[in-house]
């Protein structure tokens, strides 16, 4: 697993993780957290994992928290090379806070930003030796997004197979957003 | 009532699904609501992790890591069910074409106004997809308990808790009673079993109107 490199094998500090979640106590992300190497969390739910909700109320885990199907499209948006986007979600709650909201159609919408990272890390079932990559059932939910709104994106694949071993039309990811490829041992 | 409310309220909150609907069902009570629906219900269940055509859940040989639904529990996908990713599920809930969403809350008001994801006075760290739900789904069902742990009214005149999004119920079900939001305004259209006005007047605090059906 790539997070299990990155909690083993590197340094890197004061990360900034963009997650539906942080993990559980003491699994994945969670690890990381424990190291006290993240500094910031952009979730849906940091209270999957008490020790985040902890780190937050102490003051070491920054939270930027956001309904889910806005942290999806943001991510979206970052890769889509969009400045933002209106949506309706949010508005009038706690969470558009310090956010511009217009009334659009009469409806109060809620505008968000994109949201890109440095590095993204994804898993999927098989890719080829180009970089296409399939996700299988469930285990495709936001790695395709991370895939396309990172600088670096490292894609760990279950299982590798020659250029066309995957139908074009059963591409997920087509290569060009893919820049590593790790093969799970 | 000694018993377990919770089946209890899956059970009348499955009933008002119809079918050929596509559904989306909130963690807690309405997760139950399978269990309750016949193979030929024609209801289809919306994951918001990716998968639309949810089946019942796994044996032992069926179990799948790639397959669960979005609160992290084994799941079956059934013949015709797709998967997506999570930009394009979200999409399809706040594009309206989910036409039911089945969730829980903390709060209720008499105007329809759902309150389900933040206690006052705690850090608000959590929302998941109750606010994409609530302001997306053409038809929004609370099933929940008519009191918390400590017997307070849920149905309230006005949510004290933050808000998940104003006026977004239809349809509220609890173990005792069924609620239905009509012109802004709550009525009560059904006891449920051995229920009675009284004790829902008891465990109600926002008022209602009474349109027994």
């Amino acid at each position: 697993m790539l997070l299990d490199a990155l909690v083993e094998t590197s340094e890197a500090r004061g990360l900034t993780i963009v997650s539906n979640n942080i993990g559980e106590p003491g699994r994945g992300l969670g690890l990381l957290l424990r190291q006290g190497r993240i500094r910031r969390g952009v979730s849906s739910f940091f209270t999957s994992n008490p020790e985040a909700v902890e780190a937050v109320n102490a003051g070491t885990l920054e939270a930027t928290l956001l309904p889910q199907g806005t942290f999806a499209e943001a991510i979206r948006a970052g890769g889509a090379g969009l400045g933002g986007f209106y949506t309706p979600v949010g508005a009038g709650t706690l969470l558009a806070e310090g956010k511009e909201e217009r009334l659009l159609d009469g409806v109060p919408h809620v505008l968000e930003r994109p949201i890109n990272g440095d590095v993204a890390l994804v898993y999927a079932a098989r890719g080829d030796e180009l970089g296409n990559l399939w996700y299988r059932k469930t285990a495709r939910n936001f790695n395709p997004l991370m895939a396309t709104a990172a600088t670096l994106t490292i894609a760990e694949v279950g299982e590798l197979v020659p250029a066309g071993g995957i139908e074009p039309e059963s591409v997920h990811t087509p290569h060009l957003y893919v820049d590593l490829l790790v093969v799970r041992e | 009532m000694t018993d377990d409310p919770k089946p209890r309220i899956a059970a009348r909150a499955a009933q008002e699904l119809r079918p050929g609907e596509v559904v989306n069902l909130g963690i807690g009570i309405p997760n139950l609501i399978p269990a309750f629906l016949t193979p030929d219900s024609g209801v289809f269940v919306q994951t918001e992790n990716g998968l639309l055509g949810v089946g019942p859940r796994p044996s032992e040989e069926e179990l799948d890591p790639d397959l669960i639904d979005a609160a992290k529990l084994p799941v079956t996908a059934l013949p015709g069910a797709s998967y997506f990713d999570s930009a394009e599920s979200f999409a399809m809930i706040r594009g309206g074409h989910v036409d039911v969403a089945v969730l829980g809350a903390l709060q209720v008001s008499g105007a329809g106004d759902i309150a389900n994801w933040a206690v006052p006075g705690r850090s608000v760290l959590g929302v998941g997809g109750a606010m994409d739900l609530v302001v997306g789904a053409r038809r929004v069902i609370v099933a929940m308990t008519a009191t918390t742990a400590d017997g307070e009214p849920k149905v309230v005149p006005a949510c004290t808790y933050p808000l998940t999004a104003r006026a977004a119920a239809d349809v509220v079900v609890t173990e005792l009673a069924v609620f239905r939001l009509r012109d802004g305004a709550l009525v009560l259209t059904e006891l449920l079993e051995g229920a009675t006005l009284e004790q829902v007047r008891a465990v109600t605090a926002a008022s209602f109107a009474v349109a027994l059906e």
